[in-house]
């Protein structure tokens, strides 16, 4: 089965006086890469914060829905059953790895809640279970996939708060992905990426969705990644929508010259066409 | 109700002298991010210099009484800020890039050291004064016979109160130093960048958190006419906590807070019984936290995610 | 440039006597007392006065000349590679080697009951400072009220041994259980706070129990505490000169100390069985929890983990050791009153924690006998001695502020388990 996997509807955020999303509505596609662009300050990570539960929304629904039918209220999910419940995982802007524990110690923390029933609510894994030792090495093979697709398996023993910036993005994705979600939810991750590097990122992404059937939530600075791989985008300013379609249709769009220009609509049509 | 308002009294006046301790904690807290664990021993020090300079004072056959009053607040606040210079200097500055537990425990190391100082230099035992300033007022006849007392030692202490915490707000606020104590509050790095010599400003903040809580350490000495070597761990942990329920960094809030914990100390002492002062005060400390996570006036936290 | 020239040195150390000469001069000049009549009275000490200020115009000389010696390097440079290679040798192997000692002592020092009671004395805070390692170094939650499991601990045994005559044995588990029931309680309530709120008021609730136990005297006997707690018999058997007991039964000579012995094996059993299962709990996912919650709180909750109950459970196992302690403490004395649970002590048990280098169970351990061992050292100055403690816990953390085992071992690998520096490993924020 196709269709939606999260619906945002009406969605509202208001800090005191100011409000940095404004009656927000749009859909994500299962197992498509949707992308939330926008200029800095549009409220885009607002509506992120409001999906992975970090914030409650001041109003409006963020409905998800699995394949197999089962349906979650996000807004009204605690933070930690977003990611334990509905399946949804996210990475930060700045990124929040556990800097002191080593790459694969990263990956096995994103597996808790299952490890956490494996061992028997800790009891069977302090008696050393053979039930709890089979499951932990599930769980360090799945953490050695993940190494190896995002190519830091020679780097599993190593410190996470080591590994150069690039590599620290991609093991956030891996470890996001250890969650099993059915929903990604990526902060800018080719942010401080070099050319290169963003490349990968592509490749990494769109081997996500294919092969995992995991729904890309992205928002994203570098237009590049933004266009190469987004099956639909939407265009936030001043925390409201002001288009969206293909990358395509975006692109074109006046509206969405204009918030990015910082010109009004009228200029961005004329522009458009002396430059086309 | 006469009993009420003497209560009232009594209560406004033990808030006074922990709020002025509560300054001291919230300033340092302010500017460098630590509970200074020593300033409550900053504390009992200054009551111990002020009984002192005390003796020396009437040795020496001086009996004007505001002379007294005015060569003891000099000596005690100028022999105790440099308490608090050195206790910076030798136990927090080398620490002051460091890991957040350091300068914690090296703060427990200090007020160890103040502590048991005090205990080695001047023995163990309990030091009475005799009542300096003596008499007072009656406000109020109560028909059962109970009287609402004013004394004046009561309105020395309020009125002490009140003129230095005005001078340290005015110092605070308006002037250079105060200034550059709220630079380094916010960002010391920067702070540095434009000029602002941080390591001055930090000792001078530890100066004058010594020097409030040498002012509330002569306070306790002529209100309650002793001091001993002990007294400032329990006196520390209240004032800290009026600090942290007044909103930690906030001047106004560890007034408040002071005076907050005097009067419910009161109270309690009055109304239901005075062993369980302490457990009462401590009890409503964690009740506010956990309804007001940041205190009373304290800026709430906003999470950046 | 640092400036070399004696004159500067002199100029230092001249700054530094005046401002002692300052500080010390009602303190240490004047001394007083309460006099005959019960006023006080003063006489003067310029000589004590005059040595002190001597004392530190001669030390800030020594100390400076070392600062120019040592330069700006600091101290690791001094240390060269063939002692570096050495002191790693020694390190993989001082484990084991002070496990096998430890279980030596009753051996070696079978006459000396001095140092057997000492050595009790240390694995008490041995097995308290792990106790709090995992509330303090894996979960990063700071605590400054630990000694109050401690109590729980202490006062469950004793008072259930003396109402209920309930034996050791069957005490020690209800103990911990109700320690750990009390560190849920005060769990619940910080569970939001975070940093010096939570700094003071684990220091709060430390207080209220000491405080209740002293006041609520129906109870607890108040500050006369509680006498008469039953010794811990030999699973079942008295360690007495009865007929039936011990020695008797095994055909020995009665002496007491076979007790001491006892007492000695079992909480060297209990520390043990306390590092075991910290050990193994930072490989389940709870420990790992623990860990990556001191490292960020905000990645835990995106990665679906229960912040609540991963703190809940800190605390409560963290709580129950402690109360394990304080059941073999109350055991131990045969007395307890509120005076043995002040912050004092749980400052001693979380400098133990911090100075081992938090996370750290050999550390720990290491801390646990330098500072209890280095304050029985001193016990000669008598007063002297916390004062000697206070400038103690002020230097090791200048000199090593994230303490004596300054790495983190990572607890799954793949191909090699490579130590993490410390200055990698956050410390929590709460």
């Amino acid at each position: 089965m196709s269709g939606q996997i999260l619906a945002v509807d009406r969605l509202s955020m208001r800090f005191g006086g100011i409000v940095a999303v404004n009656e927000l509505s749009f859909e994500a596609e299962r197992r498509k890469i949707t992308a939330l662009i926008g200029p800095n300050g549009a409220g885009k990570t607002t509506v992120f914060n409001c999906i992975t539960g970090f914030y409650k929304p001041t109003s409006g629904a963020i409905h998800l829905t699995h394949e197999d039918g089962s349906a979650f209220a996000l807004e009204r999910l605690n933070d930690f059953r977003i990611s334990k419940q509905a399946k949804v995982a996210r990475t930060f802007q700045n990124i929040r790895l556990f800097p002191g524990m080593t790459a694969l110690e990263n990956l096995m923390v994103a597996q808790h809640n299952a490890l956490m029933r494996a061992s028997g609510l800790t009891f069977l894994g302090l008696i050393g279970a053979s039930s709890w030792r089979q499951a932990e090495q599930r769980a360090i093979d799945l953490a050695t996939v993940w190494l190896k697709r995002v190519g830091l398996i020679d780097r599993a023993d190593d410190a996470a708060g080591n590994l150069p910036y690039g590599d620290q993005r991609r093991l956030e994705i891996a470890r996001a992905m250890c969650t099993e979600p059915a929903l990604l939810c990526l902060d800018e991750p080719a942010a401080g990426l070099n050319a290169r590097e963003s490349g990968a990122l592509s490749e990494l992404l769109l081997s996500i969705r294919s092969e995992h059937g995991t729904s890309i939530l992205l928002i994203e600075h570098d237009m590049s990644v933004v266009m190469e791989i987004s099956d639909h985008v939407v265009v936030m300013d001043y925390g409201v929508k002001i288009a969206e379609g293909t990358p395509q249709q975006v692109r074109d769009d006046p509206k969405v010259i204009a918030a990015y220009l910082g010109a009004d609509e009228q200029e961005a049509r004329a522009m458009m066409e002396t430059g086309s | 109700m006469d009993y009420f308002a003497q209560q009232l009294i009594n209560g406004l006046v033990l808030g006074s002298i922990y709020g002025l301790i509560a300054i001291g904690y919230t300033m340092v807290y302010g500017i460098v991010g630590m509970i200074n664990f020593a300033h409550g021993d900053i504390f009992m020090i200054g009551g111990f210099i002020a009984m002192i300079s005390f003796l020396v004072l009437i040795s020496f056959g001086l009996t004007a009484v505001p002379v007294i009053l005015l060569v003891m607040l000099l000596v005690s606040m100028a022999i105790t800020a440099l308490y608090g210079w050195t206790v910076e200097r030798i136990a927090y500055r080398p620490l002051r890039h460091s890991f957040r537990l350091a300068p914690m425990l090296s703060a427990i190391g200090m007020s160890f050291i103040l502590s048991n100082f005090a205990q080695v230099a001047q023995g163990a035992r309990v030091k009475p004064i005799p009542p300096i300033i003596t008499g007072g007022h009656t406000l109020h006849e109560g028909a059962t016979g109970f009287n609402v007392q004013l004394s004046n030692i009561q309105i020395v202490v309020v009125v002490t109160t009140m003129v230095l915490l005005a001078l340290f707000t005015w110092l605070v606020s308006r002037t250079r130093l105060g200034r550059d104590m709220r630079a380094c509050e916010q960002d010391q790095t920067m702070a540095a960048l434009l000029g602002v010599d941080v390591d001055r400003t930090i000792s001078f903040t530890f100066v004058i958190g010594a020097a409030l809580a040498a002012v509330a350490g002569m306070m306790y000495l002529l209100y309650y006419g002793l001091v001993d070597f002990f007294m400032g761990f329990v006196a520390g942990i209240k004032a800290f906590t009026a600090a942290v329920l007044g909103g930690i960094g906030s001047l106004p809030g560890a007034m408040l807070g002071g005076l907050a914990i005097g009067l419910i100390e009161t109270f309690w002492s009055a109304y239901f019984s005075v062993e369980y002062k302490d457990v009462a005060a401590f009890s409503i400390l964690i009740v506010v936290l956990i309804f007001l996570p940041t205190g009373l006036l304290g800026r709430p936290e906003v999470e950046k995610v | 440039m640092l400036d070399t020239k004696p004159a500067f040195i002199l100029k230092k150390a001249s700054l530094s006597a005046l401002v002692a000469l300052v500080l010390f001069s009602l303190m240490i000049g004047l001394r007083t007392e309460a006099g005959p009549e019960g006023k006080l009275i003063y006489w003067t000490r310029f000589g004590d006065l005059a040595t002190i200020v001597a004392i530190v115009f001669g030390g800030s000389i020594v100390i400076e000349l070392l600062r120019q010696w040592i330069g700006p390097v600091g101290a690791a440079a001094l240390v060269p590679a063939w002692l570096q290679k050495l002191m790693d040798f020694v390190g993989r192997w001082l484990g084991p080697a002070l496990l096998g000692f430890a279980i030596l002592v009753p051996v070696i020092f079978y006459d000396q009951r001095y140092i057997l009671d000492l050595a009790i004395l240390v694995l008490t805070y041995v097995m308290l400072g792990w106790g709090l390692n995992v509330v303090v170094g894996l979960a990063g939650l700071l605590d400054l009220g630990y000694v109050a499991f401690y109590a729980v601990g202490a006062y469950s045994y004793a008072l259930l041994a003396t109402t209920f005559g309930l034996s050791f044995w069957i005490c020690l588990p209800l103990a911990g259980i109700l320690a750990a029931f009390w560190g849920v309680l005060l769990g619940f309530p910080v569970l939001r706070l975070r940093g010096d709120y939570l700094a003071i008021v684990t220091l709060a609730f430390g207080e209220i129990i000491r405080l209740v136990l002293i006041n609520w005297q129906d109870f607890t006997g108040g500050p006369n505490g509680i006498s008469g707690i039953p010794r811990p018999s030999f699973f079942g058997i008295p360690l007495t000169a009865d007929e039936d007991g011990f020695a008797a039964r095994f055909g020995l000579e009665f002496s007491p100390t076979h007790r001491v012995v006892f007492l000695f094996y079992v909480i060297l059993a209990m520390a043990l069985l306390t590092n075991w299962v910290t050990i193994r709990l930072r490989r389940l996912p709870i420990g790992r929890a623990w860990e990556a919650l001191r490292e960020d709180e905000v990645a835990c909750r995106a990665l679906g983990i229960n912040i609540t109950a991963t703190k809940l459970t800190a605390f409560a196992t963290g709580a129950m050791f402690g109360g394990f302690a304080g059941a073999f403490f109350a055991t131990r004395q045969g007395f307890i009153s509120p005076e043995s649970f002040t912050f004092q002590e749980s400052a001693l048990v979380l400098a133990i924690v911090v100075l081992g280098g938090m996370g750290s169970q050999l550390g720990v351990a290491l801390a646990a006998v330098a500072m209890i061992g280095g304050f029985e050292l001193f016990r000669g100055l008598d007063q002297y001695r916390m004062l000697v403690f206070g400038f103690a816990m002020v230097l090791l953390m200048i000199w090593r502020p994230r303490g004596l085992v300054g790495h983190r071992a990572p607890t799954v690998f793949l191909k090699q388990s490579r130590a993490i520096s410390s200055d990698l490993v956050k410390e929590g924020h709460g």
